[in-house]
């Protein structure tokens, strides 16, 4: 279940380690989550559901859905996408209603931290708003409940589009790698990695924030004073409904991605791609380059969504592209077995005796992402739900400012786009926060670039949508 | 459009080469859409790719491509192409990202933009870039504009 070569990825697994599951011993990696080396050993129910007791695997990958919950060292609950395994952990599905924790959950430490300006999401939107901010001069945490920076661009292994200015040409796991570099040699930002904000309080004079650390020997509460907030959480992956949605093997594109990007294990063998969009075709054609058989991409649309490049790069590998087609329904018991799939009308409705039944192990649902607002919400910032942006998004200002004085917004958070203008807006994010503190000598200038830049961005008809979402969005500010 | 519900191309969608310049080898874009991409304007040594705004599609003069294959390089899209007509055989150069990488000498199947199988072609010249490789393959002569993929054997 190992990916075994890679034409641009290479997958250092030196040392092994060894833990349980549900009594078993199992090896992964140090590199490893505990999910990706529970998967890697060929084991994809990760627990059964409450009532029906149905089995229940991986999805999304990144700790933003409930699907790989375990009791890890006698503590349940635990998102084992996002924790690193270690040497002789107990982890234990947790079936049904599971059971209260046998161990102390939290540290007795608490922390108490101050900085100017808190980025909650260490992604490209994050990543950039730090370092516009601190090389003005402000000082800068960045938190992310991730072990790793980079967000989402460590599995994004194709070469981005835009111009040199927002790195054309380069990949996603390469612009990861010069972020890393340039953050951990700039000594105005501090980061908190592993760590998620559970809770925000409005102070009289700026903002608190309640985060929790996790460390080896459990959670430790940290309590962070600061002047500014830029939300940068980014989005989570949208489920489709059908029969059988729930089955081990329906994975997210991106949950796919991070499986065999990040820990280089396969998803599985065959693979049907929900979705005709940039991610749909960009993750299907990764798929192959890990070789992987993706046996077709079906679309609900009549036309496919995403670049027609993005389209043809899968064509010419002889991987099918059907339009006006969609998934009506997943087979198997245990886990995914095979899947029904319906031609459609114009209108999106079934045309009757057009069901096709395909072998497959893997269902990849790449239909669409939805803003990760639930955090933000707590600050009270005015909230308007717009579904070309991708669901509630904070109404903002151009200078990424929400109604919350001192709450600032950027990337998927504020309308699902690209990483390029994801990084675009973090950098409009982190000169407004730098300059409301009287830091930014330079920063009327570069803003004005920086505007420049993402109208660029944004022509075009693949740009139609972020411009009119962002056009609605600051029709409701001017209100 | 065709290629919008199917993700192939027609020649028919392409603004081609004359027959003299495809004699002498020159770049073929099969990036058509007017998405926010320019480095294959950067690359070029030769200034021969314009584009005025990011979200131009970028056309080639072919009076002043030579063929060199920088373009092909650095596209995001992997959507540019060196298309070389001679008198029996043509050289299409195209960007491959997949393993095993064929060796200068070997026979591999060549594809079309449908995935399907044309025949059997010659490596003529491999040359690595970061994360794949550059594949020019030596084929038939009326398949020069059609081929766009190689299979291993």
């Amino acid at each position: 279940m190992r990916i075994q070569s890679h034409p641009i990825l290479t997958f250092p697994w030196e040392k092994k380690i060894t833990f349980s599951f549900d009594g078993k011993k199992i090896t992964g990696f140090t590199e490893d989550s505990i999910a990706s080396a529970i998967h890697a050993a060929g084991i994809t129910t990760f627990s059964h559901s409450l009532r029906y007791n149905r089995p229940r695997g991986f999805f999304c990958g990144i700790g933003k859905c409930s699907s790989c919950l375990m009791q890890v060292n006698g503590i349940p609950n635990v998102r084992t996408c996002i924790t690193p395994i270690q040497e002789g952990m107990t982890i234990q599905s947790q079936n049904q209603t599971g059971s209260p924790p046998t161990a102390p959950f939290r540290t007795t430490t608490k922390k108490k931290l101050q900085t100017h300006i808190v980025i909650i999401g260490a992604g490209p939107a994050g990543m950039s708003a730090g370092l516009a901010a601190a090389k003005q001069g402000a000082h800068v945490l960045l938190v992310d409940e991730n072990p790793r920076l980079g967000g989402q661009l460590i599995k994004q292994t194709h070469r981005f589009f835009g111009s040199k200015e927002e790195q054309a040409g380069i990949r996603g796991i390469h612009i990861a790698e010069e972020f890393y570099h340039q953050i951990t040699h700039t000594k105005k930002i501090d980061l908190l990695l592993h760590t998620t904000v559970i809770g925000y309080y409005k102070q009289k004079k700026g903002h608190t924030l309640i985060a929790l650390k996790r460390l080896k020997s459990g959670e430790e509460l940290t309590e962070i004073h600061c002047d500014k907030i830029i939300f940068a959480c980014g989005a989570r992956e949208n489920m489709l409904s059908f029969p059988g949605n729930d089955l081990p093997g329906v994975y997210g594109a991106g949950g796919v991605q991070t499986l065999m990007n990040v820990y280089g294990v396969k998803p599985g063998s065959t693979v049907l791609m929900v979705g005709a969009g940039n991610v749909g075709l960009i993750v299907s054609y990764q798929l192959v380059q890990a070789g992987i058989h993706v046996c077709r991409v079906v679309e609900a649309l009549p036309t496919i969504g995403g670049y027609h490049v993005h389209a043809a790069k899968l064509r010419r590998c002889n991987i099918p592209i059907h339009t006006s087609t969609s998934i009506k329904e997943a087979l198997g018991t245990e886990k995914v077995t095979g899947a029904v799939t319906t031609r459609l009308n114009e209108d999106l409705s079934p045309i009757k005796n057009s069901e096709e039944n395909i072998s497959c192990d893997t269902i990849c649902l790449a239909v669409g992402l939805t803003p990760s607002t639930e955090l933000l919400m707590q600050t009270g910032a005015e909230m308007t739900y717009l579904s070309l942006a991708g669901g509630y998004i904070a109404v903002h200002n151009r200078e990424m400012e929400t109604t919350r004085e001192g709450i600032y917004v950027a990337g998927d958070l504020a309308n699902i786009e690209e990483a390029s203008t994801a990084m675009l807006e973090g950098k409009i994010a982190g000169l407004s926060t730098a300059r409301s503190l009287g830091y930014g000598e330079t920063a009327d200038e570069k803003l004005e670039e920086c505007f420049k830049r993402l109208e660029g961005l944004r022509q075009g008809s693949f740009g139609k949508f972020p411009r009119e979402a962002k056009r609605q969005i600051q029709k409701e500010w001017s209100k | 459009m065709e290629y919008e519900k199917t993700g192939v191309l027609d020649s028919r969608d392409l603004d081609l080469p004359s027959p003299g310049a495809l004699k002498r080898g020159v770049a073929i874009s099969e990036c058509i859409q007017d998405i926010p991409c320019n480095p294959c304007v950067d690359a070029c040594p030769f200034q021969a790719i314009k584009m005025k705004n990011l979200t131009d599609i970028p056309r080639i003069d072919y009076d002043t491509c030579t063929g060199c294959g920088k373009c092909v390089e650095v596209c995001p899209g992997l959507a540019l192409f060196v298309v070389k007509v001679m008198d029996s055989r043509a050289q299409v150069t195209l960007p491959y990202e997949f393993l095993p990488v064929p060796r200068r000498g070997d026979v591999v199947h060549v594809l079309d933009r449908r995935g399907e199988v044309r025949g059997e072609g010659k490596v003529f010249r491999v040359k690595k870039i970061n994360g794949g490789a550059l594949i020019t393959v030596e084929v038939k002569k009326d398949l020069g504009l059609e081929v766009r993929n190689i299979g291993i054997i």
